[in-house]
């Protein structure tokens, strides 16, 4: 890749990590939309798997889940260099706005305004992140078996919250055994996504 | 020194959070608390800015922290604190995940981890529908109240955002960040009426 080119997938990363951080509300997990509307429909960098995957890796290590799948995905676009850009970019936000309100307003959260316009978001980020459940299974969920695994992971943290990553190590191990057991199946369930993935 | 001292704390708090957003809070206040940086009520204000701003929490709080105790070099340590961590063993994994990207023991693990996170956004879209569109957390009474007497269990202004917002995304799909500015929109508008 020329310089020019390396240089503006930079300034695209910083860019769409920057819009990602600044519309994050509810932490983590609400991220998971928007960095799909915009890594996996818009710029097509990487596909529905891979960034599932990031995901998962994203809530299996320590730290802010949000810089994780940044940092991993502009990774994954160019490099140690696109690694710097996503996680400038999706911290830059909140850094900003932060200072701001450190430095002006800091009773922000009794004004009447903005408790109403958080009102209207919560909803609505219910609805997106339901949205990307629904996507997210439609390409992990391949056969009766993963639909097992992802109810049981459901019924676990909902019910017996369980941590995240007790269920994502479960999640490996079942992977892992179910594969050794019935190696066929899971083939075939592999190779019917390929087929999907285009 | 101060700036060296909210870095290498931040950078703590940021390696020892698993599983991100809250799991980090008690962490991040008993390191505050320790080093005498702010008062409870003033941690109890960064909570409940953190949860009104975009972006993580961790970040949110190192950056508040970080300018309360020594300004904007103070924020800018904290947060480079905090950053860091995940920043490095993001870097780490992925370059490991290059090396085996098609080895049959990660293909396997994956198979079983993808529905996994399919059952971890869905959980999250309930914790989340819980504090607006439910009035009571998920429970067989508050089910059973939802029966009886519905209105007393759905936030009907939440769900008359949530339909609105589902149908802006799904049918004519728009664009989540202009779902988000309108839902913020309607919120202030409806809830300002009633």
């Amino acid at each position: 890749m020329d310089r020019k080119k390396t240089f503006r997938t930079l300034i695209d990363l910083f860019v769409t990590f920057f819009k990602i951080g600044g519309f994050t509300f509810g932490g983590g997990l609400a991220m998971i939309p928007l960095i799909e509307k915009e890594v996996v429909t818009r710029k097509k960098w990487i596909d529905e798997d891979e960034i599932v995957d990031i995901f998962a890796v994203a809530q299996s290590i320590p730290g802010v889940i949000a810089i994780n799948s940044a940092t991993q995905v502009g990774y994954k676009v160019s490099g140690k260099k696109g690694a710097v850009a996503a996680t400038l970019g999706v911290v830059l936000p909140s850094f900003l706005i932060i200072l701001i309100i450190a430095m002006f307003f800091t009773r922000v959260q009794d004004n009447i305004i903005v408790k109403n316009m958080f009102k209207g978001i919560r909803p609505c980020v219910a609805v997106l992140i339901g949205s990307a459940a629904v996507r997210i299974s439609k390409t992990s969920v391949k056969d009766k078996i993963t639909l097992l695994i992802a109810l049981v992971a459901f019924a676990l943290v909902l019910f017996f919250e369980i941590h995240s990553i007790f269920a994502i190590i479960g999640g490996a191990v079942a992977g892992i055994l179910i594969k050794a057991l019935f190696p066929d199946k899971s083939l075939n369930a592999e190779k019917r996504n390929g087929g999907n993935g285009k | 020194m101060i700036y060296l001292k909210l870095l290498i704390t931040f950078f703590k708090i940021g390696l020892f959070s698993f599983g991100g957003g809250y799991a980090m809070i008690p962490l991040i206040q008993s390191e505050i608390e320790s080093n005498n940086w702010l008062t409870t009520a003033e941690f109890v204000d960064i909570i409940a800015i953190a949860e009104m701003t975009p972006g993580p929490i961790a970040v949110n709080s190192a950056t508040f922290v970080g300018y309360k105790t020594a300004g904007f070099f103070g924020s800018a340590a904290a947060t480079s604190g905090v950053v860091l961590p995940s920043f490095i063993l993001a870097i780490l994994v992925s370059m490991i995940f290059y090396k085996f990207q098609n080895h049959p023991l990660k293909i396997s693990a994956f198979y079983g981890i993808r529905p996994v996170i399919a059952g971890l956004v869905m959980t999250s879209t309930i914790f989340i529908a819980e504090t607006s569109i439910f009035k009571q957390s998920l429970s067989l009474e508050m089910l059973m109240n939802l029966l009886k007497a519905p209105l007393e269990v759905i936030d009907i202004p939440s769900v008359i955002i949530a339909v609105l917002a589902l149908l802006a995304l799904v049918k004519f799909k728009v664009h989540p960040i202009l779902v988000i500015f309108g839902s913020g929109v309607a919120g202030i508008i409806i809830y300002s009426l009633i």
